[in-house]
This record gives structure tokens, C-alpha cells and sequence, in this order.
């Protein structure tokens, strides 16, 4: 994809996050940093290509490595917050009505 | 968002698909990462409301499977078993740490996984600029293009700067460090200075051919891992929620500088998301303390003790002290009970013990509700989600605006680890330094009930509290968790 299509998704992505943001609700602002953690770690996508890549160019071989490394970390972030903003957003219970 | 769909089909229809790897692949790929994009503002989007939120969080787990999978499937993979490994230590890892953790840890839970995305993005920022052609960023002559050698350098930026501000940001809410700010002398102008380096050299980085500025890469790396390290310093414990969702946002804009090199929607669209959350979530946390963004960046909020000078004056004014009997028989007389929960209770661990009184209460026909404030805790939610821990629900609990007019109806207020939040010195005092932040109208109900270890302290903004010495205030001295236990008892 040229410069300009990636620039015009980001800039739409940005307005789309200003208004979904705007309208969590302020008792999920923790959940709601959780888990714009794990989403974040989508970045293992580029991790994945560096360790996917192996050594077929000059830096491949430690390219492959720090992507690995870079795999591991961002797995960390996936799994721990996704299950910790599970864990979190479990325990927000209504009144029982009785 | 129909737009942005509208749009990105436009575009995908427009062009011939290319995969980062720099061959024509399957449309299918774009669109998968499109998907999973989509996906994500699902998640954020359920996080509007309780109830839809977890279906909100399964929705972000799709998404995440299926940017994984497709990149797996696409690329060839030399290395499957490695990177199986890699998934399962570090997933594993994570998956332990986040059952473990104790909900009032969750701030520097959440500053240290800030930093691992921080990490990664200075990784894979590397391991493109060693391994471009695997990103598929080479021109036509072996050269990484010109707008990814400035999407390198950003995105390496912003990602050691995310790196080692929440290192920092975590050792200090942590208690590894101390929370008080560490000023060091010209720190405006160092981080200037270090600043404007990174962007010059970036610049540098992208005009020249890469082999002349074989060192100059490497240089914006450890300037930026410098300043993240430098601008987290000088920044005081109550101002933590800010720093916290500041590199949240930081986070954020170093995925989509990543997904900027390779031309990834899901990394885009998500790395906009987490960047507008978090720069949101920012200016939420400014406001409701009355400052401006760059007064909280500049730092050094709570080091010069105000308090002082008047420390003398302070001493000899007349309070008085209640006992756990008092409270309890006053509370079970009372018809409405507002509860205003700060930091304190989340250091003394002391949710249960509250919601253990507020249902004692509550059974004696009294009307329980909790007040919080934007900035109560460590990060913004903190305290709903210790509530929420200790089974209170969720439709007791009350936002600043949406609860304040009725303290003037209230029998009670019961302040347990707060103080600069309910300080009528915000309101009245142009001289304090809380003077405008929206604060609780407290010294209107009828009873106040004040938890504090002891009459020492003073809050993290160092000014003293005029609450402590009206009529109506009692102040009980003593742990809160031990206070609300006390009062069980008493009930």
C-alpha cells in the first residue's frame, strides 16, 4: 500500500478512537487500559515476520533473534491482558434484586 | 466507522495487494487484517457498559488470534518451533502474572506491561532495520525507502521512550522507587535538547543513504531510551494516572509507527486506538485535577512541601477524634451514607472491610452510596475496579458530577484514604495549589468521618485540609482497614 492509503486509515482510526473512547464508561477506565495493552501487542505481527524471515539476508540471523525475543514480550502483554482485564471485568456485578 | 470500512475497501479494491514481504499476495490477507482491526474497536467499543464488556474483550481475543494466524500463514516460516516457544513462554508468563496479581497492584501491572510493548516496538524496529528486505522496505537499489527510514526512526523513538518511561512509572508505583519527584537541575533544557537531537537525527537519518549514517540509528535509540528515563523522573506519585495513560497513548503511537513500516491495517487501526485512549484518558485525569498537560509533564508536583509554613499553625488548631463506637452508632442513624474512597484504602488493602460495613448498613436500612474521583488511586478506575473486586455493585458507585449535589442531603460522609480529592481549599483558597480542581462539596453533609493514619500527613499535594478541623468532622485515627473491621464490630 502506498504512503498516502496507510495515512488515510490512520487518520480515520484516529476518529473512530476519539469517539468509541469518549463513550467508555469512567468505572471501565482501568479495563479499559488492560486491554488497550493487549490490542497493542498487535505488534507482534511485525515480530513475527522478523522471526519468521531466518537468515537468507546480512542482519537476518540477528534480526530472527530480536524478533523472537520480541514474540515473547508481546505474548506476555497478549495473554496477561486479555486475562486480566477478563479477571477484572468479571467482578463489575449489578445489585441483586431481590 | 463506515467511513473508515467505506474507505479501506476503496483502497483495497485500488491497489494490488502487496505483502510486506514485498510479493503480490492474496486480497484475502489485507482483508483479514482489516478484520481483526475491526474487531479491536469492537472491544473498546463494549467497554461502554458493563454488561457488553466482556463481550467487548472476546472480541479483541478473535481479532489478536486472527492477526496471528494470517501473519503466520503468510510468511514462509523458517522457524515455527522458535516461535511456537517464544509464544508459549511468553503467554505463559502473562497468563500467570495476570491471575496473580492483586487488583490494587493493577497500575504497575499495567505501566510494566507499557513497557514491554515499548520493548517489542524498539525490537521489531531493529530487526527491520537490520533485515529490511524482510519488511519488504528496499527500493529498487538495496536502499530502505526514505518514508520507512522515518517510520524507523520514530517508531524506535517513541517505543524506547515508552520503554523506559514505564520502567520508571513502575518501580515508582511499585515502591522500588521513591515516589517523590527527583528534579534535576535544567532538566527543561536537557530534555529540549535531547528532544530536538532525536527529531534532528531522524531527519539526518532519512535524507542521507543509510550506509553514511551506519551509527546515527543506533544514537536516536539510546537518546530516546535517555529522555524516556528523564521526562518520568521528575514527576510526583499523585500525578501518576496521568503518566500512566501518557504511555499508554505513547504505546499505542509506536504500534502504529510500526504498522506505518509494514503497511499493516490492524497495527494502524489499533495503534490509533490506543494512542486516542490514552491521550484521552490524559486529558480526562488533567482536568479533574485543574492543570495543564505540560504542567504535569514538567514535573515536580508535591516536592516543595507547602505545608511548612503554616506547619505551626496547623498543629495547634482544634480537631476531634471519633472512635469506631461513634461512627458505627451515628451511621446506623443515619438515612444516607456517601463514601469516599481515595489511595489510602487501596494501600491499606481495606475494600472489603468496607464493603463488609456498607452491607452491614445497608441491612439496618441505611442508603449506601460510594462518590469517586477521576483521580482516586493510582490510575484512572482504580477504585471502581477495588470496589468492584470486593463485590460492591457497580450501580452504587457514582462519578464526581453525577453525586456531588447530594452530600448536602447526605447524613454522612465517610472519607477513607482521600484528602486532596474532598479539600474545600480547591474551592476557596486562590493561593492553594489545588485551587480549581473539582473536588467533593463534603462539608456539606452533616457528619463527616475522616479515616486517617494520623495527623500528620497531608495529602500528596502537601496543603493542609480545612475538613479536618469542622464541626462536624471526626476524625478516626487509625488503619483503615483496621477502622472499617472496628466498626464491623461495633455494628
Amino acid at each position: 500500500m502506498d504512503f498516502i492509503s496507510i495515512l488515510s486509515i490512520f487518520v480515520m482510526a484516529c476518529f473512530v478512537g476519539y469517539y468509541v473512547v469518549w463513550s467508555v464508561t469512567p468505572a471501565l477506565h482501568t479495563p479499559l487500559m488492560a486491554v488497550t495493552n493487549a490490542i497493542s501487542s498487535v505488534i507482534i505481527v511485525g515480530a513475527l515476520i522478523a522471526a519468521a524471515a531466518g537468515s537468507q539476508a546480512d542482519g537476518g540471523q540477528t534480526a530472527k533473534w530480536l524478533g523472537l525475543v520480541g514474540v515473547v514480550l508481546a505474548s506476555v502483554n497478549i495473554f496477561g491482558g486479555f486475562a486480566v482485564t477478563e479477571r477484572m471485568l468479571a467482578m463489575y456485578k449489578k445489585k441483586e434484586r431481590k | 466507522m463506515r467511513a473508515l470500512l467505506g474507505g479501506a475497501a476503496a483502497l483495497f479494491f485500488a491497489t494490488p495487494a502487496m505483502a510486506a514481504s514485498g510479493e503480490a499476495v492474496n486480497p484475502w490477507v489485507a482483508v483479514a487484517y482489516l478484520i481483526s482491526g475491526v474487531l479491536f474497536i469492537l472491544a473498546l467499543r463494549g467497554l461502554s457498559s458493563p454488561e457488553t464488556s466482556r463481550a467487548g474483550n472476546r472480541y479483541g481475543m478473535i481479532g489478536m488470534l486472527i492477526a496471528v494466524v494470517t501473519t503466520l500463514v503468510t510468511h514462509d516460516i523458517a522457524s515455527l518451533p522458535e516461535i511456537g516457544v517464544a509464544i508459549a513462554i511468553g503467554g505463559g508468563f502473562g497468563f500467570i502474572v495476570a491471575r496473580k496479581i492483586a487488583m490494587t497492584d493493577m497500575p504497575q501491572l499495567v505501566a510494566g506491561f507499557h513497557s514491554l510493548v515499548g520493548m517489542a516496538a524498539v525490537l521489531v524496529g531493529v530487526a527491520a532495520y537490520l533485515n529490511p528486505g524482510a519488511f519488504g522496505i528496499l527500493d529498487s537499489a538495496g536502499e530502505i525507502l526514505v518514508v520507512s527510514r522515518v517510520e524507523l526512526g520514530l517508531g524506535v523513538a517513541i517505543g524506547a521512550i515508552t520503554f523506559s518511561g514505564s520502567v520508571i512509572a513502575f518501580l515508582k508505583l511499585n515502591g522500588n522507587m521513591s515516589g517523590a519527584p527527583i528534579m534535576l537541575p535544567g532538566r527543561h533544557v536537557i530534555n529540549l535538547g535531547v528532544l530536538s537531537g532525536i527529531i534532528g537525527l531522524t531527519a539526518y537519518f532519512a535524507i542521507l543513504p543509510t550506509a553514511e549514517t551506519a551509527m546515527v540509528f543506533w544514537i536516536i535509540l539510546a537518546l530516546a531510551f535517555i529522555i524516556g528515563f528523564l521526562l518520568i523522573i521528575p514527576i510526583g506519585g499523585a500525578d501518576m494516572p496521568v503518566v500512566v495513560s501518557m504511555l499508554n497513548s505513547y504505546s499505542g503511537w509506536a504500534a502504529a509507527a510500526m504498522g506505518f513500516t509494514l503497511g499493516n491495517t490492524a497495527m494502524i487501526i489499533t495503534g490509533a486506538l490506543v494512542g486516542s485512549s490514552g491521550a484521552i484518558l490524559s486529558y480526562i485525569m488533567c482536568k479533574a485535577m485543574n492543570r495543564s498537560f505540560i504542567s504535569v509533564i514538567a514535573g515536580g508536583f508535591g516536592a516543595d512541601s507547602s505545608g511548612s509554613s503554616d506547619g505551626a499553625e496547623k498543629i495547634d488548631r482544634p480537631w476531634k477524634r471519633g472512635s469506631a463506637e461513634d461512627a458505627a452508632y451515628m451511621m446506623k442513624q443515619a438515612e444516607n451514607i456517601i463514601i469516599i474512597p481515595g489511595y489510602g484504602m487501596a494501600v491499606a488493602q481495606a475494600q472489603h472491610a468496607l464493603r463488609e460495613m456498607g452491607d452491614m448498613l445497608k441491612e439496618e436500612g441505611v442508603n449506601v452510596k460510594y462518590a469517586i474521583h477521576p483521580v482516586a488511586g493510582r490510575m484512572p478506575g482504580h477504585m471502581n475496579v477495588l470496589l468492584a473486586e470486593a463485590n460492591v455493585p457497580y450501580d452504587e458507585v457514582f462519578e464526581l458530577e453525577d453525586i456531588n449535589s447530594e452530600f448536602a442531603q447526605a447524613d454522612v460522609a465517610f472519607i477513607i484514604g482521600a484528602n486532596d480529592v474532598v479539600n474545600p481549599a480547591a474551592k476557596t483558597d486562590k493561593g492553594s495549589p489545588i485551587y480549581g480542581m473539582p473536588v467533593f462539596d463534603v462539608e456539606k453533609a452533616k457528619t463527616i468521618f475522616f479515616i486517617k493514619r494520623s495527623m500528620g500527613g497531608v495529602g500528596y499535594a502537601g496543603v493542609d485540609n480545612e475538613v479536618f478541623y469542622m464541626d462536624q468532622t471526626m476524625m478516626l485515627l487509625s488503619d483503615a482497614k483496621k477502622m472499617c473491621e472496628d466498626i464491623v464490630k461495633a455494628l
